[in-house]
């Protein structure tokens, strides 16, 4: 496995250990501030980067070979987010009025 | 390339069926022919239960009373019949018997990826077939095979937990499946066995794959999380305590629905096989036919929610899941297309799996025109949780899903087994089913729009004769059934020894020995053509028969 | 092919007893159980991906409750473990990198100190879950949340109910991630047990790669609890 950019890989693996406690500390201090909705967009965005980092250096995803393992991981997290979004859908519509457009039909009409 | 074509191979050379003897080499097996033979018992054996309980249905709906059986014990009835027949017959059928007989040889490999990962999903599927055969005998259950809450959590008395687990454990034998399927094609490919190359047959195994790893866990999850609700009296499904029903259904219905497509997909692959086959032609648009897999897979998963349409989903989401369902029937009308047009002007042979093949591609349009009828919000609030939408999902499970099933097993029998099977019963055998099985669900189709709605076991008197008819129906399909399993049988000991192709067929597999070597190939095969090349095929064996003959 | 003495092998180290015959060659192998485990993984991460989204529906619908829940639980404790496991991701990675350079030292010790981390995270889950033992904060029959105020309403008390689910949805959710760092740890001590043999070789080390992605996602699964879980409405 006489491999590429292997040359130095123990300042990235270190500067990426850094960076997540970093992004630790940062999300724990975060919270105690009030951000308003902003406080959970911050608080996931880190952990966001966090994951990230941790596969793309850690899990060598970076260094992958072929596009195919990426494109797993981005089917899977594209097809997590539909799941999570099409339900949320439901929950966050139920409580809208049915068919404002065409009540405002019958008012023109 | 020559065929072999009329010699015939004497039985006694060494293949994977004689090459060890014992119990032992079968349980212990990591060959993949192997494996595929413990699968097609033991499924076998589960559909046998399941007919066993659509039978007791059949026959309890002959009368309008209920008179057969008691209310309790009919809601078990039915209950059992959809998880058997769903999780422990068609998810696995054609992948755990066809899929990983053929994946391997189709590509030109000696094995799967993992053998022994193979062999694992084989025993987890058995443990989850003991669990659930220890749930039925000792008490069954009755939540309806898709485990609605909160009755299955809160309210029933039956055995919900060991239920939920045993399916738990036959999800995982899912999964590995489809890791080792996608692993398989994308790293084993033989030389030159380049995508477009591959018979569709892989493709649509590869498709099947995608829903298996993705979907699978997420019912997994909502089972461990209904058994633990059950369990620990929890609310996270339970009105009274802050809970939500639909959150279980958006759960199970997000695995579920593309359920359906790991039941119908290796089905389509075995159909386009088959036709190409016995109309000694190339599949007409290649391409499309492979694409058509992933975009299915790939839309199979943004429909769920048509199956909740009155369960109280806001009509927003509703109206975006009826144009996603409309969506997701495209891909599989480009696979009619492609298939009707592969048989016009092509030289059609009825054998007994182009038979199974012609009925796949009726029924199984029926079936998928009628899931139209039910995505249009307007009809489903009608007939939805009538015996519309149970005939409509076994015009596609069984008249689409098991008729290409069967059609597979007919035409890679002298594959598997070395043996030629009787064609003339064959043929009996396929008839019979598409009558029978038109029988049984047609009038289905009508008691559902006529408004009788599906799991009760009494109903008005207006029903009975189309009850009668479908029960009637249901006999002949069972005859239909019964045949194959006897003839195959048969033929395992008195059955001609089959040549290595006998349908003078294209694909790797037929370039093996019938029964085939355990490592499959004598050295790996290098391609150099393209897929379904039958007018090759055809022109090298119109003059092999010149120079004989 | 391979060379040879530094990490302290066997002669016969010429035959290759891992090398599995229906592959053609070892890379080809080393590809597939590669590609197996960023597979297996895809199919943990959507069934993870369940109880997310059970956990985001409720938060949505329920957010004052649960901002009372989620402040009831140890953050520090939480914040604590979140880097424990970062450090366990960092010597897994130190692992790899030993058995690629050749460095056995290197390479077991960082082995056992990914354990070590490891038990430390599982230990401090342990005094968490003992925590809400005693405070009657585990769903079931002892189940209690009476008079907890709402973070941003303290004049408002928390539902009950609401906050069981909570605490149902916390205890199934890192249970689980907990089983499966006993798994990862058992897994581990297989790994650590191969590399002691010597089996590890900068040619071949393919178990501790395959074993070392599902450590990391472990801990992206823990990347992602600790903010959802611990850090819902903390500010007064």
């Amino acid at each position: 496995m006489a491999d590429h950019s292997k040359s130095s890989p123990l300042r990235t693996y270190f500067g990426v250990w850094i960076a997540l406690l970093v992004g630790t500390f940062v999300t724990y201090e975060a919270a105690f501030i009030d951000l308003g909705r902003y406080n959970a967009i911050v608080a996931l965005t880190i952990a966001t980067i966090k994951a990230l980092i941790v596969a793309l250096f850690f899990m060598h995803l970076r260094h992958a070979h072929e596009r195919l393992l990426k494109l797993v991981v981005i089917a899977t997290v594209f097809f997590l987010f539909i799941l999570i979004a099409l339900s949320m859908a439901d929950y966050g519509t139920r409580d809208m009025p049915v068919a404002p457009a065409a009540f405002a039909i019958l008012r023109w009409s | 390339m020559s065929m072999a074509t009329a010699t015939i191979q004497p039985v006694e050379r060494e293949n994977y069926l004689n090459k060890h003897y014992g119990v032992g080499s079968w349980l212990f097996t990591t060959d993949h022919k192997r494996i595929a033979l413990l699968y097609l018992i033991s499924i076998t054996f589960f559909f046998f239960i399941g007919g066993l309980f659509a039978l007791l249905i059949r026959l309890e709906l002959l009368t309008p009373a209920g008179d057969l059986v008691q209310a309790d014990t009919y809601n078990k009835l039915f209950t059992m019949h959809g998880q058997v027949m769903v999780f422990f017959f068609l998810i696995p059928s054609i992948p755990a018997v066809l899929g990983n007989f053929l994946v391997p040889m189709m590509i030109g490999a000696k094995d799967l990826a993992f053998p022994r990962i193979n062999l694992l999903s084989w025993y987890l599927y058995i443990i989850g077939g003991i669990m659930m055969v220890h749930c039925m005998l000792t008490g069954g259950v009755d939540t309806g095979w898709t485990f609605y809450t909160p009755f299955s959590t809160a309210f029933s008395n039956t055995k919900v937990i060991e239920a939920g687990l045993a399916i738990f454990v036959a999800g995982f034998s899912s999964i590995l499946t489809g890791l080792n399927f996608v692993v398989t094609i994308h790293r084993m490919r033989a030389p030159g066995m380049t995508w477009s190359r591959l018979p569709l047959f892989i493709w649509a195994h590869y498709a099947t794959s995608i829903i298996q790893i993705l979907g699978t866990p997420v019912i997994a999850i909502t089972l461990v999380l209904v058994v633990a609700e059950r369990a620990l009296h929890l609310g996270i499904f339970d009105p009274k305590l802050g809970g939500d029903p639909l959150l279980f259904q958006h759960l199970f219905w997000f695995y579920s629905h593309p359920a359906v497509y790991i039941m119908i997909l290796p089905s389509m692959g075995v159909v386009t096989e088959i036709i190409a086959c016995f109309s000694r032609k190339r599949i007409f648009g290649y391409s499309f036919v492979a694409f058509s897999s992933i975009a299915i897979a790939v839309f199979g998963f943004l429909v769920w929610a048509h199956h909740m349409f009155v369960a109280g989903i806001s009509v927003y989401a509703a109206l975006v899941f009826s144009i996603l369902s409309y969506a997701v029937a495209v891909p599989s009308a480009v696979k009619v297309f492609n298939w009707t047009a592969t048989l016009y002007k092509g030289s059609i042979h009825y054998d007994a799996p182009m038979l199974y093949a012609f009925g796949f591609v009726g029924l199984f349009t029926m079936g998928g025109l009628t899931g139209l009828f039910l995505a249009a919000l307007g009809i489903d609030v009608h007939v939805t949780d009538t015996y519309f939408v149970i005939a409509h999902f076994h015009y596609i499970m069984v008249g689409g899903a098991l008729m290409g099933y069967l059609g597979g097993m007919h035409f890679w029998w002298p594959k598997i087994s070395g043996r030629l099977y009787p064609e003339g019963w064959a043929r009996l055998a396929a008839l019979i089913v598409f009558l029978g099985f038109n029988l049984t669900f047609f009038p289905q189709f009508i008691l559902g729009y006529l408004g009788m709605p599906r799991r009760y076991f009494e109903y008005p008197q207006e029903f009975q004769v189309l009850n009668v008819l479908s029960t009637a129906g249901a006999t002949v399909l069972g005859v239909g059934y019964l045949l194959p399993m006897v003839y195959f049988l048969w033929s395992m000991r008195y059955g001609k020894p089959a040549p290595d192709n006998p349908w003078n067929a294209a694909g790797l597999e037929w370039m093996t020995s019938s029964p085939p070597t355990t490592f499959n190939f004598e050295k790996e095969p290098v391609v150099t053509w393209e897929a379904y090349n039958y007018d090759e095929l055809d022109r090298d064996h119109n003059e092999e028969v010149k120079v004989v003959g | 092919m391979s060379d040879s003495t530094v990490v302290g092998l066997h002669h016969e180290e010429q035959h290759r007893p891992e090398k599995l015959h229906h592959f053609a060659e070892p890379e080809q192998q080393r590809d597939a159980a590669s590609f197996g485990m960023w597979i297996f993984l895809a199919t943990e991460v959507m069934f993870f991906g369940g109880l997310f989204l059970a956990y985001l529906i409720y938060r949505r619908l329920y957010f004052p409750d649960f901002g009372a829940a989620s402040k009831s639980i140890n953050a520090t404790l939480g914040a604590t473990n979140t880097a424990v496991l970062i450090c366990s991701s960092l010597t897994v990675v130190l692992a790899i990198w030993g058995a690629q350079t050749a460095r056995r030292s290197l390479m077991i010790g960082s082995l056992v100190l990914t354990m070590l981390f490891g038990l430390v995270f599982l230990g401090i889950k342990g005094v968490e879950y003992k925590d809400k033992f005693d405070e009657h904060h585990v769903p079931g029959a002892s189940f209690s949340f009476d008079h907890v105020p709402i973070p941003s309403h303290p004049d408002q008390y928390a539902n009950p109910r609401h906050a069981e689910i909570f605490f149902a949805l916390y205890f199934i959710m890192t249970g689980l991630h907990a089983l499966h760092m006993v798994i990862g740890l058992g897994i581990f001590t297989w790994l650590l047990f191969m590399a002691w043999k010597g089996r590890f070789t900068p040619e071949y080390h393919t178990p501790l790669e395959v074993g070392g992605l599902y450590w990391h996602f472990v801990d992206i699964v823990w990347i992602y609890l600790f903010p959802l879980l611990y850090l819902i409405d903390r500010h007064p």
